[in-house]
């Protein structure tokens, strides 16, 4: 090994930079690009920097951020899940069915079916070893079904009680209730991730599941509780979004599994796993919606720009993500 | 251990059920779901019935195909759906010129899209996951962008004739469908090409110390895809007469997924049953028209399709780890 | 040798079979506290099983494993772990993107009173532990950055903090530069001193030596010396760990008799090879029907060397010239074009397709050849088939048989053929006999040599030294990636050989891995 001494000590310094600037741009990356980008709009567009615009920015993305809390989990295990638009819209439905039994019900009931429903995701790709795409996969399609048979495929109205709906559409010192929880979901994931062992379990898992498994980690249960986690909130989401619309719809959430994706993997998480944090995954999807926000004000762009964009990013984001965490081969 | 001796006789005829069951289960459910349709489902056996149900598979079908040279490798393709759509997309723009040259065009953009994801697999060595992932979000936004989200409806006759047409009574997407199976399995059965794919889906390293051309063929392999969807969507498109990027090929891929796997082609690639992807793809069809034409809500039978493709993977999954 | 004292960790006439291998036969171990015993023997003599029988990975179809005078069973290598033995492995188990602190305390990081991860603490904890075994590095650096040396020392003081009783050492100086191995011997005697029981496998017999106490050999799946390592010399414990009397060691060996020296042209040219690690400026030339081994122990590079000939390994610099030629391969279909073919050492893995058909493998690479059109031309391809599979006595219930169900000597013949009928000019095989049984390996080697005699040129690398010198006409002896010497004609015995690989007399480990001129 010594015999390339000046070889290989300029290899690993160059390594060593290589991580440090990498590790800095998946950090901190999607933050400084969101700053960036608000305040260029800012500056050029007299509508955005308003409180109202601002908030509006916030309270719709604060459905979409329960989510992407649980599918930072799931991508850092190393999978996906693409059933939690089909959840969300569940979610919804299965709110507004139980709303007549008091305003509780209506929050509990959607957060635990459809926890129990990533519960069962998880035993079948952790345990069973099924393709973790194929098991979300079905989920979205199977639980979008389930929704629309439960509500008959109909718009389930929802007019109270007010103690429900003000989840949706109350305010707590002025800001949006949703906006609250979106940002108490985030605090205590970040908390979670960071500060417990479960979130460093959730890390190593998801870097190498060998080492993590000869570690003595419980490799299995850290991957059911993360998709349990990403049910759960999905189905939450879906139940404020009720919540928000006073209606249950089965509708909801169509490409929200997209989005989700999208937002945590510009936010700076990995796709293969193993690293990622609540803070990118906030700024990314801060920057999605952004996005879309300045995109509907210039006028002149269609929506649809949004996901062309985001596809776009997608593969600059991922490609950079492969190219900077290739094995060195030796 | 003792008593396993004892235990062996039983589990041996297990095994072997379940390994039967792994390789031809998709042909027997398909005769048994038509079986109970001819007998319980009114107006059924007829021959309207029949091509017209296989008409309406012809999409599924044709994506599968592509989709079954792609899992072969080993890998998976996410953007079927979203590349039927921009096949959608292209079409209307350019039937002003003629049609042949709107459907070729249109599936110009389909496998350019299909050389993208390829590149990204290949030569960037993203997983196929990821790389087809992009094109899944972004690509049905792209073709809603190309139309300015506008739904274009269709009068061309020549091109509705795409579908429309019964050259010999059997409607021309049931020929064309069968023609490209066909091909698609000789392509395996007897090409190098096939021989290719197998290797590489079998043991990318050995096929790459065999001198393969592992990154051409896992180009090809997507491309390959991305034209056979846009095929599909070219005769969705037909079929709807109109250009429609929001609901062309919405949902397509889990179906397509479902008739390669249960037609037992394993996700882990390597191996490839074309007729296995053809069976498949019908009997997906027949669990929907039977919900339909026996006006039970279809999204039970959604439903059902989720739960038989988890069933399917699983009883897949065995093999491997035999 | 006081069997009064208790051992810490026994292995009791433990057998382990598996399909065709009797890997360990009734094999027993002893380690005492505060004790550095080496484990040695050749590949395949068992080592590895022992290890795996003891940390739970593998049960023993006889015998027992007793921990402290108990008899335990692990079901995995973290009941070990829990139970106080803690293995170090050659591939290094951290997790990449990780900190250093981060990895160490995985699993059981330290928290504050609100159950909440302590990171201040376990940072300075992390400190405290590579300042306590001697490692410098930055505890919030991810263990990616690190050199693979460091890495390596990281991966040791994970498993050493773990208090265990017992820790097994699967050759930890790989990686390890000399004053990173100089760290580790520290890191070793003081578990000695903290009265740890070391298991030390290694082939480097100098690092055995400086640091052992007692020695258990193992040879073809059983004990065949067991005894302090200072009592005996360094050539018997060669002559034992390939079965040789020390007398016949030190004749030249008869069968190697006088070969005419083949006087063909250069087939191949390889200058000055460099790659990232392996190979290190290495040349090698070939004629035709020479046969040239590559000698060397584990790590010593002629992998990677045969793979970048080969153009299955990014070369930095250096040439290849088949029949003069300049062809310099980028990639193995290039260098199959010139003539080149390669034989890897791990047929699962990188050689045969396993669900694949015997013909299919055959044919594999020669497909460019038996396609018409794109199409393959099943006359050609049956007849080809048919043909190698009589040449090789290839045995097989039919040519469609799935490649994965045959032995692994008819596996091997299988990948011989495939390369075979590309009608090769440069044949490089790596451990073309491993694994496989005596019968199918005479066939192998009679095989070889046929070839060779019929123009061939063929660059071989065998673990054994006795079949490498009963095959080649010339040796070239590779360590740290680059060549320190080349035996030939009388010169080329199993002494001499043996010698050269182990890198005469005991002494430091290298500083510099230089042209090796060395005694």
């Amino acid at each position: 090994m010594a015999s390339a001494t000046s070889g290989a000590a300029t290899v690993e310094r160059e390594a060593l930079r290589r991580e440090q600037i990498f590790g800095a741009i998946q950090r901190r990356g999607a933050l400084v690009v969101l700053i960036a980008v608000v305040i260029v709009a800012a500056l050029t567009l007299d509508a955005f920097f308003t409180a109202a615009n601002i908030e509006n920015i916030l309270l719709h993305a604060s459905f979409l951020g329960l989510i992407a809390v649980g599918m930072t989990f799931v991508i850092i295990t190393g999978g996906v899940d693409l059933s939690v638009g089909s959840l969300a819209a569940l979610g919804g439905v299965l709110a507004g069915l139980s709303v007549g039994a008091g305003w509780p019900l209506a929050l509990i009931v959607p957060t635990l079916a459809c926890g129990i429903i990533g519960l069962v995701n998880g035993l079948l790709i952790a345990k069973a070893r099924l393709p973790f795409f194929i098991v979300t996969l079905a989920g979205l399609l199977g639980f979008r079904g389930l929704a629309l048979a439960l509500s008959g495929a109909q718009t389930i109205p929802i007019s109270g009680p007010p103690a429900f709906t003000w989840f949706g559409q109350g305010e707590i010192f002025g800001l949006d209730v949703p906006i609250i929880i979106m940002l108490v979901a985030f605090a205590v994931g970040a908390l979670v991730l960071n500060r417990t062992r479960y979130g460093e379990a959730l890390f190593a898992v998801g870097g190498s599941e060998d080492a993590a498994r000869l570690s003595g980690v419980p490799v299995d249960r850290v991957k059911i509780i993360a998709y349990t986690t990403s049910g759960a909130l999905s189905g939450l989401a879906g139940a404020l979004v009720a919540a928000w619309l006073s209606a249950g719809q089965p509708l909801v959430g169509q490409a929200w599994e997209l989005y989700a994706i999208a937002a945590v993997v510009l936010g700076g998480t990995l796709l293969t796993g193993g690293a990622g944090t609540m803070l990118g995954s906030l700024a990314g999807l801060l920057l999605f919606y952004t996005i879309q926000n300045v995109i509907n004000q210039v006028g002149t762009l269609t929506s649809y720009t949004q996901q062309v964009v985001t596809g776009a990013f997608l593969i600059v984001v991922v490609a950079a993500q492969t190219y900077l965490t290739r094995k060195r081969t030796y | 251990m003792s008593g396993r001796t004892a235990t062996a006789g039983a589990s041996f005829d297990r095994a072997a059920v379940v390994s039967w069951l792994r390789d031809q289960g998709v042909y027997v459910a398909l005769v048994l779901l038509v079986l109970f349709n001819l007998v319980f489902t009114t107006n059924f056996a007829t021959s309207g019935t029949i091509l017209g149900l296989l008409s309406q598979a012809t999409p599924v079908l044709l994506v599968s195909l592509g989709l079954a040279l792609v899992i072969g490798t080993g890998g998976i393709d996410l953007s079927v759906g979203a590349i039927m759509a921009i096949a959608s997309a292209v079409v209307p723009l350019y039937l002003g010129y003629s049609w042949p040259v709107a459907v070729l065009v249109a599936l110009l953009f389909c496998g350019l899209a299909g050389l993208l994801n390829g590149f990204l697999v290949a030569y960037v060595g993203m997983q196929p996951i990821v790389a087809t992932l992009a094109l899944f979000v972004g690509g049905r936004g792209f073709a809603q962008v190309l139309v300015d989200g506008q739904l274009q409806t269709i009068s061309n006759g020549s091109f509705l004739s795409l579908w429309r047409a019964a050259p010999l009574g059997i409607p021309l997407p049931v020929i064309i469908a069968a023609v490209m199976a066909v091909l698609v399995g000789l392509v395996v059965k007897r090409t190098t090409f096939g021989r290719y794919v197998l290797a590489v889906g079998g043991n990318r390293t050995a096929s790459y110390l065999s001198g393969q051309p592992v990154r051409g063929v896992l180009l090809a392999v997507y491309a390959i895809s991305g034209l056979f969807a846009g095929i599909a969507g070219t005769l969705a498109t037909a079929r709807l007469a109109a250009g429609d990027p929001s609901q062309i090929g919405l949902l397509i891929e889990l179906d397509a997924i479902a008739a390669v796997v249960i037609g037992g082609t394993p996700l882990t690639g390597g191996r490839v049953s074309i007729a296995g992807t053809v069976a498949g793809a019908l009997l997906m069809l027949v669990i929907s028209a039977t919900f339909v034409m026996n006006n039970l809500p279809p999204t039970y039978a959604q439903i059902l399709k989720a739960a038989i493709i988890v069933l399917a993977v699983y009883i897949q999954q065995g093999r491997r780890k035999v | 040798m006081s069997e009064q004292e208790t051992s810490i960790l026994e292995v009791r006439e433990v057998t382990k079979r598996f399909p065709g291998v009797l890997a360990l036969d009734n094999v027993s171990f002893r380690l005492r506290a505060s004790e550095v015993h080496a484990l040695v023997g050749e590949n395949g003599a068992g080592k590895s099983t022992l290890i795996k029988v003891i940390t739970g990975v593998h049960q023993p179809d006889a015998g027992r494993v007793l921990f402290d005078g108990q008899e335990v069973s692990f079901a995995s290598p973290r009941e070990a772990q829990e139970a106080g033995i803690s293995t170090i492995y050659q591939e290094i188990n951290l997790i990449p993107l990780r900190s250093v602190a981060q990895n160490l305390f995985l699993g059981r990081e330290p928290r504050t009173s609100l159950g909440l991860t302590d990171t201040g603490r376990m940072k300075r904890e992390a400190a405290e532990l590579l300042e306590r075994y001697g490692v410098e590095a930055d505890v919030s650096a991810p263990v990616r950055s690190l050199g693979i040396g460091v890495q390596q020392m990281v991966a040791i003081v994970k498993a050493v903090s773990l208090e265990a009783r017992v820790v097994i050492m699967d050759e930890p100086t790989s990686s390890l530069e000399a004053h990173e191995v100089e760290t580790l011997f520290r890191v070793i005697r003081q578990l000695r001193e903290d009265g740890v029981g070391v298991v030390y496998v290694s082939h480097r017999l100098e690092e055995l030596y400086e640091i052992c106490e007692r020695v258990t050999v193992l040879r073809d799946g059983k004990v065949v010396h067991e005894g302090n390592l200072a009592e005996l010399p360094r050539l018997e414990l060669i002559a034992t760990m390939l079965g040789r009397e020390v007398p016949e060691v030190e004749q030249r060996t008869a069968a190697h008799a006088a070969r005419e020296a083949r006087a063909g042209e250069p087939v191949l040219e390889a200058h000055d090879l460099t790659a990232y690690r392996a190979p290190q400026g290495v040349s090698i030339d070939v004629r035709r029907g020479e046969v040239v081994g590559l000698a060397g122990l584990l790590g010593s590079g002629r992998t990677e060397t045969a793979k970048a000939i080969f153009g299955a390994q990014p070369l930095e610099s250096g040439t290849v010239e088949v029949d003069g030629k300049d062809v310099n391969p980028d990639s193995p279909g290039a260098a199959i074009k010139s003539g080149l073919a390669f034989l890897p050492e791990d047929r699962k893995a990188e050689g045969i397709i396993p669900d694949l058909s015997v013909r299919e493998n055959i044919i594999a690479a020669a497909l460019p050849r038996l396609s018409r059109g794109g199409f393959v031309s099943k006359k050609a391809q049956d007849e080809l088939v048919e043909r190698f599979m009589t040449r090789l006595d290839i045995k097989a219930a039919s040519p469609d048989q799935p490649v994965g169900e045959l032995s692994g000597g008819n596996q091997q013949k299988v990948m011989l053929a495939r390369w075979l009928c590309m009608e090769p000019k440069v044949l490089i095989l790596d451990e073309p006999t491993q694994g496989i049984d005596v019968g199918a390996k005479a066939e192998v080697q009679q095989l070889i040599a046929e070839l060779a005699q019929q123009g061939l040129g063929v660059v071989m690398i065998d673990s054994e030294p006795e079949e490498l010198i009963e095959a080649s006409d010339r040796v070239v002896v590779l360590r740290d990636g680059a060549v320190v010497d080349t035996l030939s004609g009388d010169d080329l015995d199993e002494e001499n050989l043996v010698g050269a690989i182990a890198g005469g007399e005991p002494s430091q480990p290298t500083q510099d891995g230089g042209d090796g001129d060395e005694r």
